[in-house]
């Protein structure tokens, strides 16, 4: 889905009226195979295939055949419906529906606060090896002692990123690790013998922040943001009182923005003794630069599928271990690893041991899969590969935003926040809106023609027609030029005919989807 | 630079230049020095690729996998084949390495795999509606505790012993923050005591959980237990092995309102505990306040069919504070593994592999438990998994059986210290009739042992 993705030439992106422009064709191209199939009408394996038609067979049934086996009441009488059709038909079905997705390993795919790098393929090879893929959590540590080092190793590793001592690894995903900070934080008062109400998020915070504490039962209270991009310190002091049981905080956050107030911050929040949240779905702007820890968090969570490059698979799986200060240690979710004297590990079930933990999170150990995938990651790596790939996130965002402002871009899509950023931006589509007629959902769909995955859009709130992006350090400096061609060229285009990204996208498998329609009357299932 | 990274020190000059900065450094100046590292991270130096190969290859010889030895632990997760589409699929580029389908113009693809998926969980639970994917299965126990408690606001859970012990600490864990209680309900001959259910059920019970079969690989009466629940005005959680449901009635069928469970058993590794998924189905009263992404049909403006993310409104992007739950990315990739499982077994092969545990499962009951020494916990129906006693000590009995390559089960006692003699033996397709027989041979000879070492018998 290339369409008229091709740069242009350097002297015609700066918005110069007197330069000719070329027209973007917009129609359908000729088909070819690989578009026919992309346009094909939907059809579901459910209404693919015949009665009869079959992939399994059954190994054989090599015992005696004994009847009455389950009472008839306790029996399935119905079998569910499910499809029937041969290997052949079922492999064509899902390659065919995998070319209508758009994938990292194809594109550009610039999606704020994401952090979509490279999924380097070692990783993929590693954990399907049988010693890790065919592993049965419930093996007995003696038995698993190849799997408990990896993991011991990777708690180390994200400790020493963290700037925190304690890690656990249990969290599914991001969510789920804000998720055991909250109950942390919740432990840890209680513990004291306090019971406070609050839980502080600024307004520039990701939605599961908010989502969070009302789960964990708390009450969110908003804390504004300052002229600069950062916290409103003079607010976070009106409302941090001995009711306020936790700040949650993204830094940089975002905007993109680095809190230099964040000394200032963490005092204010420890003065009344509430801890303070780092949510680490940006961390990628600071690894070996500066650490939580040091910054004065108390709990982090990270996100394996974003920072240490865990595929995200179309939407998970994920991981989100978190990691803690001394004080919050003894709350840690069960088990832990151990090590002992002899060098050996082990699981540490903790029902005497650990008596003041906050329990299980889920079953298991985590998510193992993904944190032999980490953990070559950070292998490959090493100390100095990943400060190098913070430094490069943040060198390509910012060369990205001086190039869009080269080509012209800035008046119409002015940078929100600061003259620089760290590992991602927002700018504001406001002008745009007024002054060409496209909102910033036009733009995100006219870049699909360009064959970029577009930024993520209408986020964080406070900006009116937020464009969020994050290159990642993945990307070479020539997808970024191209990236930014193709802006300037749909703001040009939109300056001669808006009608031409209102109604975009032209060459996608398929075109803008009524979602108020599927909302209002919702077909989540194949009827039969 | 890394391999991962592409900037050459002429590719740097020019962006700098263009960013109009003289160094790198100056990007960071925002960071106060005061929180600055000021050191390399103590991490060991980067590996070229095959030395981390290696590396990952060695740990992974450390440890004992179903690749080495017949095993019949089970207890929640299962050795189960994994046909060969399943991983050539999943590693696809545009299955593996896309985000979650924001943009429903170019992620036609995964958004009809969500609606395949949740089409065909549907089908397995007999409820109309299921979601996308939630984590694993007892958060996913927990997260419909969650939406009883958004549904009738009620104080108190109570959940059958035979639930995982998992998922009963997950809700606990869970329930502490919206400050509601679990109780737990006994077993009596393994499955749940009625009785007992209705001593502890009353108005103020949001949700009753079981699941189905039990740990102790019992089938429950879930009708009986669902119905119960009703009673008292609370909501019917059944946690099913979705693999059993072939066989066994499905939980919509039996008056349950929300059907949850571990995914892992429909065509996914067992990775140590995950990446797996969790499936969450329920009733169509509970739609609207279910948790995750739901995919949902509709047309573009041409009038082409198509797929979107739909009834976003319940969600933590658009609802912060107000959302019916705070989880964002899930298990797609896990759950794309499922539903091509599915298909893969089809309509007839999901019963006749149910059919198979049965027999061999029946098989192996009936054989281990004839040994000396060696009873069964419970004469429940079973499908896949059953508890025996072993009048031996269990870790020891395990240990002897480890050293002849087999891995005989789960140690009850890890779990249930009513039961320290108990072991949970799973038996699933790849465990022939000969595995049967040599698991046999080998605990009979483990038990006979360690009964003539504590002086028992002959």
């Amino acid at each position: 889905m290339t369409g008229s993705g091709a740069p242009l030439e350097d002297n015609r992106l700066h918005g110069d009226p007197g330069i000719e422009r070329t027209e973007i064709d917009h129609a359908p191209s000729a088909p070819t195979v690989a578009s026919a199939m992309q346009r094909e009408r939907a059809m579901t394996i459910f209404e693919k295939g015949a009665p009869g038609r079959r992939a399994f067979v059954a190994p054989e049934l090599d015992v005696p055949v004994t009847g009455d086996l389950l009472p008839d009441r306790l029996r399935r009488t119905e079998p569910p419906r499910l499809p029937e059709l041969s290997e052949p038909e079922i492999v064509r079905h899902y390659v065919r529906l995998s070319k209508r997705n758009f994938d990292l390993d194809s594109g550009f795919y610039p999606l704020g606060s994401c952090t979509m790098k490279h999924n380097p393929r070692l990783h993929e090879r590693v954990a399907a090896l049988p010693g890790h893929a065919r592993l049965h959590p419930f093996q007995r540590p003696q038995r698993a002692q190849g799997a408990l080092e990896l993991m011991w190793n990777l708690e180390r590793s994200l400790a020493e990123i963290a700037g925190l001592p304690h890690v656990s690894l249990q969290p599914s995903a991001g969510s789920h690790g804000e998720l055991a900070g909250v109950l942390l934080t919740r432990a840890y008062h209680e513990d004291r013998g306090e019971r406070r109400h609050k839980v502080l998020t600024p307004d520039t915070a990701h939605g599961t922040n908010p989502a969070t504490v009302t789960m964990a039962g708390y009450e969110v209270v908003k804390v504004g943001t300052n002229p600069d991009g950062g916290v409103d310190v003079d607010d976070l002091r009106a409302k941090a009182d001995a009711d306020v049981a936790c700040l949650m905080l993204t830094n940089p956050n975002t905007l993109g923005i680095f809190d230099a107030n964040i000394e200032q911050i963490a005092a204010i929040v420890h003065q009344v003794g509430a801890t303070l949240y780092y949510d680490g779905a940006n961390l990628n702007a600071v690894m070996g630069v500066t650490r939580p820890g040091d910054m004065g968090f108390d709990i982090v969570h990270f996100n394996l599928h974003k920072t240490f490059t865990q595929p995200h698979g179309g939407g998970g799986p994920g991981s989100g271990p978190i990691a803690v200060s001394d004080r919050i240690e003894p709350y840690l979710p069960r088990p832990v690893i151990v090590r002992g004297e002899d060098g050996t590990f082990d699981l540490d079930e903790g029902s005497g041991s650990r008596a003041k933990s906050i329990g299980r999170l889920r079953g298991f150990q985590g998510n193992y899969g993904c944190f032999v995938r980490s953990y070559a990651y950070i292998r490959s790596l090493g100390a100095e590969g990943l400060k190098d790939a913070s430094e490069v996130a943040v060198l390509n965002a910012n060369y990205l935003l001086a190039r869009l402002s080269r080509a012209g871009v800035a008046e119409y899509l002015p940078l929100a926040f600061g003259k620089l950023c760290m590992h991602e931006f927002v700018l504001s589509g406001a002008p745009m809106k007024k002054e060409l007629g496209i909102r910033t959902l036009d733009l995100a769909k006219r870049l699909l023609d360009h064959g970029f995955h577009p930024p993520t859009i209408y986020f964080p709130l406070l900006v009116d027609e937020a464009v969020l992006i994050e290159p990642t350090e993945t990307e070479t400096r020539e997808t970024l030029d191209a990236f930014a061609d193709a802006v300037a060229e749909i703001l040009r285009e939109a300056a001669d005919d808006p009608e031409l990204a209102r109604s975009a996208p032209y060459t996608t498998p398929v075109r803008r989807l009524d979602e108020a329609a599927a909302a209002k009357r919702p077909v989540i299932r194949q009827p039969l | 630079m890394s391999t991962y990274t592409s900037v050459t020190p002429e590719d740097l000059q020019a962006m700098l230049d263009a960013i109009g900065v003289g160094s790198v450094g100056e990007l960071f100046a925002q960071v106060p020095e005061a929180v600055r590292l000021g050191r390399p991270l103590d991490l060991p130096a980067g590996l070229p690729e095959q030395d981390v190969f290696a590396h990952l290859r060695d740990l992974a010889a450390r440890n004992v996998s179903a690749e080495d030895e017949i095993t019949f632990l089970g207890a929640g997760m299962y050795d189960h084949y994994v046909p060969a589409l399943v991983d050539m699929l999943t590693e696809r580029s545009e299955f593996l390495t896309p985000y979650t389908p924001y943009q429903p113009e170019i992620s036609q693809g995964g958004l009809q795999v969500m609606f395949e998926y949740q089409t065909a969980i549907s089908e397995l639970t007999g409820l109309p509606v299921s979601n996308a994917s939630v984590y694993e299965g007892p958060s996913a126990l927990a997260a419909a505790g969650y939406l009883a408690k958004l549904t009738n606001g009620r104080p108190r859970f109570v959940i059958s012993r035979g639930a995982h012990p998992h998922s009963r600490e997950t809700l606990h864990t869970m329930a502490v923050g919206y400050g509601a209680t679990v109780d737990e309900v006994v077993l009596s001959d393994g499955v749940t005591d009625l009785d007992a259910l209705r001593d502890l059920l009353g108005d103020d019970v949001a949700a009753v959980f079981v699941q189905q079969p039990n740990f102790l690989g019992a089938v429950e009466d879930v009708e009986a237990i669902a119905a119960a629940a009703h009673e008292h005005g609370a909501l019917a959680v059944c946690a099913a092995d979705p693999l059993t449901l072939g066989v066994l009635e499905a939980p919509g069928n039996q008056g349950v309102d929300v059907c949850i469970g571990e995914g892992q058993t429909l065509g996914n590794r067992l990775d140590f505990g995950g990446p797996s998924f969790g499936f969450f189905a329920a009733a169509e009263a509970h739609l609207r306040k279910m948790p995750g992404r739901i995919a949902g049909e509709t047309t573009d403006v041409d009038g082409r069919r198509g797929f979107v993310l739909t009834l976003q409104t319940r969600e933590q992007h658009i609802r912060r504070e107000k959302a019916t739950s705070n989880i964002c990315t899930s298990q797609a990739l896990n759950a794309l593994a499922g539903v091509v499982y599915l298909t893969w077994l089809g309509r007839r092969g999901l019963g006749e592999l149910g059919e198979l545990m049965l027999q061999r499962t029946h098989y192996a009951r009936e054989t281990l438990a004839a040994l000396d020494g060696v009873a069964a916990l419970h004469d429940q129906p079973v499908v896949r998994e059953f508890a025996l006693t072993l009048d031996a000590p269990v870790d020891r009995v395990l240990d002897r059986c480890a050293g002849d390559g087999v891995n005989a089960g789960f140690a009850l006692g890890r779990a249930y210290e009513e039961h320290p003699d108990g072991l949970l033996v799973a038996i699933t397709e790849r465990r022939s009739r000969a595995d049967i027989d040599r698991l046999a041979e080998v605990l009979g000879a483990a038990v006979a042992a360690e009964r003539r070492h504590a002086g028992v018998g002959a």
